[in-house]
């Protein structure tokens, strides 16, 4: 008991010493103030001219993939792009991605976000996603972050809930290796998640499906790249036995050929 | 697979020379008060001083390398006219605005009243279409300055000129021949095209990338595959590139000499043994030059339009905005090149010193492209060329680690340390330190060991094996003429976002910042903390800029000054001007991104 108060005694001694040696560091240090802080009346310019134009808005879109995938069987075409306009923070965000099989829309993955910048590197995305293609349509809630991980890596994950309370997820990354500075390798590749079976969009519960692909292209430009690719689409485990059942193809490899290009 | 080292950037597949440049145009040129007795583009100075110019500033078509653009111009010239002027003299400029949007002349490195500045919403209200502005000021200096547009992105495309004032007293300087060596910049892409490029891609114009194909040669220079692989692995880490040395490159600028490309080969005459004159003028938007003259010593002997001691160099570096005057001596009949190639090493410029017209000397290879280091980082104690994996390896410096987290790297301890040393020097005073800048949107990392470079000629000049100028060498020829001590000093960290493309001060852009107030006559100093990979050439408007470069009382004043990456450097200020100011890095994309601030004197 004794030795516990003496023990607490010195623990509350310890810390004042801190308090008021801390205190003193402080008296020595710079109180940190900028010298352009922004002050409460901004500064009125003549002809209320700004000289710096640093709150521009921009406007781009990118097709990340617009291919045709080489099977005996027929060629399929397969699109994965997005589109945002805004500033250095608030962003409108327009994803869209699909496959046109044999004349059959499927995996339409469309999605309106708005997009929040909030670190170097980083951004959050909320809003909605439309599947909308040759089966039935669903609506989700979407919800994500996007931006550019460890050793630039391009990376997003996005969270969905849809209007019948289920919930899944994406997850998708790609990463450039420069072979030249034209020639440029990049593996790519998109999970989805499900948290419930939906046999009408061939999803699965768990890990549904994949849709990955390696693709070798060349910057003719910035802007304009064609490229070769071996990309793969395929069902996993649950939804690999619904597309089975469907007698649909469960997955294959294919040699694709596309054009990276945006604007 | 190899390509051609000149490479268009596949952007602009033309590639001849139209033969007519800029300089062709001068059947446009005004018939003005004063007559243009020179070539704009010929480098040669008006004989006379004047104190009365007439301006025309309209839109001109000019061809350079195959670039065509509807350029909004000088006189019809790019660069503009060469204007005259006489120390003690009071200039009257009319300036014609022919152009079908507002256009403005700021006088740069001219100490004038504010409201002659030139600058729109700080000076004046710019100057609308159809409208004279009449500029008129006492000129109190002389020397090399130069002269642009600050309204919108028209400096961008071509509106700049030469200025130079005759001293009072006889010049020290004053030489057999005298030249301007306008150095610049030409592209038919549009200068909001390529702000609009910079922001999807930040290294869209970077094509010397560290590669797969370029990956022997680096084992072989890092001495093994390991070292070179850690090195890269560690940059990429931090998701920044070693090798962004310039946001625009040679991809899609054709680097100009008074307006000549380098197939064009401007020639400036000399006879054996005469002493020339060479005033560099670096008025490109975003090209930091480095130039020398195969075969001559350059005597530097202007700083920013100030005499310096005379400076023996083979070679110097030439920031945007910034000036140097420069005297050599060819004893030999023979040509000599004027060789200027930008920092990243993607192109030069290019003009020839020689007895006769027509001549051509020989043009040494370009030089390797830099490599940016840890010291380029703000890891000031690590040598050039140090493998980033020896930081990896350092207790200190594990807060380097930027680990997935989203809030990038944490080194807060670590600038503290380095802020207060930065006090020790300077007792009592007024200090505004912002503290370590955030890691934000705006802001992707901090110099956790910002050291004075003034000593260093500047990435990829260093143990070249030639003499090349630094700042420390620069030595007024008269002490200040303010010689108090500064009351107060204004630390600023110079930041940005590379890959947002992003550009600010302690981790803001200016449309969130506050201006910085003196109070007339204060003395000040200036701290300048470069947080970013990047070198800025900091100009302040109106007031001259002391650089603190150890030379005590004979500090040389300048106009621009180049901060360099991972540095920390001071200079003093004499609030000697009411007004607004701009105060701004003068790569144009990152002012017009916001770095820059204004400076209000009251």
């Amino acid at each position: 008991m004794k030795h516990a108060l003496s023990r607490a005694v010195l623990a509350l001694a310890t810390l004042s010493a801190l308090v008021v040696s801390s205190g003193t560091a402080r008296a020595d240090q710079t109180v940190y103030h900028a010298a352009d802080a922004p002050e409460a009346t901004p500064v009125v310019y003549i002809g209320n001219i700004k000289p710096s134009m640093d709150q521009g808005t921009w406007l781009h879109g990118i097709f990340n993939e617009l291919e045709g995938r080489y099977s005996p069987g027929g060629t399929d075409f397969r699109w994965d792009g997005e589109a945002w306009f805004g500033g250095d923070y608030n962003k409108i965000w327009l994803k869209s991605e699909g496959t046109l099989e044999k004349g059959r829309l499927s995996d339409g993955d469309h999605e309106l976000l708005y997009t929040r910048s909030i670190s170097p590197y980083w951004n959050l995305q909320g809003g909605v996603r439309m599947d909308l293609d040759d089966g039935p349509t669903r609506t989700w809630g979407a919800f994500g972050v996007q931006g550019l991980a460890l050793y630039e890596f391009e990376f997003e994950a996005t969270g969905y809930v849809s209007d019948r309370g289920r919930f899944a997820a994406r997850v998708e990354g790609s990463y450039d290796f420069l072979l030249t500075n034209r020639l440029i390798l990049q593996p790519q590749a998109e999970f989805n998640l499900y948290t419930k079976s939906d046999a009408g969009r061939q999803a699965g519960a768990g890990l549904s499906d994949v849709d990955a692909g390696l693709r070798l292209r060349y910057e003719l430009w910035r802007k304009f790249a064609p490229y070769v690719a071996v990309t793969y689409s395929g069902y996993l485990t649950q939804a690999r036995r619904i597309a089975r059942d469907q007698h649909d193809d469960t997955g294959s490899v294919r040699f694709s050929l596309g054009v990276r290009s945006w604007f | 697979m190899t390509f051609p080292s000149r490479i268009r950037g596949g952007l602009t597949r033309r590639r001849f020379v139209t033969g007519l440049g800029a300089g062709g145009l001068l059947a446009s040129l005004p018939r003005t008060s004063h007559a243009f007795s020179s070539k704009a583009s010929s480098g040669i100075i008006p004989p006379m001083p004047s104190d009365r110019w007439d301006l025309k500033i309209g839109h001109t078509r000019i061809s350079l390398d195959g670039k065509t653009m509807h350029a909004p111009t000088a006189g019809g010239t790019v660069p503009g006219p060469i204007l005259r002027w006489k120390q003690g003299d009071t200039v009257s400029i009319n300036v014609t605005n022919t152009l079908n949007e507002p256009t403005s002349i700021h006088w740069h490195g001219i100490r004038t009243p504010s409201n002659m500045d030139g600058v729109p919403g700080l000076s004046f209200g710019g100057i609308a279409p159809g409208e004279t502005f009449t500029y008129r000021f006492k000129l109190h200096q002389s020397g090399t300055y130069w002269y642009h547009s600050h309204s919108g992105m028209q400096e961008a495309m071509g509106l700049y000129g030469a200025l130079v004032i005759d001293p009072r007293r006889p010049d020290p300087n004053a030489c057999d021949r005298d030249y301007v060596i306008f150095l610049g910049e030409w592209t038919d892409v549009m200068p909001d095209d390529i702000v609009s490029n910079l922001k999807m891609q930040d290294d869209y114009y970077v094509f010397r990338q560290r590669t797969a194909a370029s990956f022997p040669k680096e084992a072989r220079e890092a001495g093994s595959a390991g070292a070179a692989l850690s090195d890269r692995l560690a940059w990429s880490k931090m998701r920044m590139a070693a090798t962004d040395i310039a946001d625009v490159s040679g991809a899609i600028y054709t680097y100009t000499l008074n307006g000549h490309a380098p197939d064009m080969n401007w020639s400036g005459l000399f006879r054996p043994g005469e002493k020339v004159r060479l005033r560099f003028i670096n008025g490109s938007t975003m090209t930091f030059f480095d130039v020398r003259i195969p075969g001559l010593e350059m005597l530097v002997v202007q700083a920013d339009g100030n005499d310096i001691e005379p400076v023996p160099v083979d070679e110097f570096r030439i920031g945007v905005a910034e000036t140097y005057d420069v005297i050599v001596q060819p004893k030999d009949e023979r040509a000599y090149a004027i060789f200027a190639q930008s920092e990243d090493r993607t192109g030069y410029a290019r003009g020839t010193l020689a007895p006769r017209e027509g001549m051509i000397a020989p043009l040494p290879p370009m030089d390797p492209r830099p490599v940016r280091t840890m010291v380029d980082m703000g890891m000031g104690n690590m040598k050039p060329g140090e493998s980033m994996k020896d930081m990896d390896m350092s207790g200190d410096m594990s807060g380097m680690k930027m680990d997935g987290d989203m809030a990038g790297m944490d080194m807060h301890g670590m600038d503290m340390k380095g802020m207060d040393m930065s006090h020790m020097a300077m007792p009592k005073m007024e200090v505004d330190d912002p503290g370590p800048p955030p890691i934000n949107v705006e802001n992707q990392m901090r110099a956790m060991m910002p050291i004075d470079r003034t000593g260093s000629p500047g990435d990829g000049l260093e143990n070249n094996g030639r003499r090349v100028l630094n700042y420390k060498q620069l030595r007024a020829t008269r002490p200040g003429a303010d010689l108090r001590p500064p009351t107060r000093e204004i630390i600023l960290h110079l930041t940005g976002n590379m890959e947002r493309y992003i550009w600010g001060m302690n981790g803001r852009k200016f449309s969130e910042s506050g201006p910085i107030r003196l109070k007339l006559g204060e003395r000040v100093r200036f701290t300048l903390i470069n947080d970013t990979m990047m070198e800025h050439p900091i100009h302040l408007h109106g007031l001259w800029s002391e650089l603190e470069n150890g030379q005590g009382d004979y500090r040389p004043y300048k106009h621009t000054i180049i901060s360099q990456p991972g540095s920390k450097l001071s200079y003093l200020v004499t609030a000697d001007t009411p007004g607004m100011w701009a105060y701004h890095c003068h790569l144009m994309y990152h002012m017009d991104l916001g770095m820059f601030r204004t400076v209000i004197v009251a």
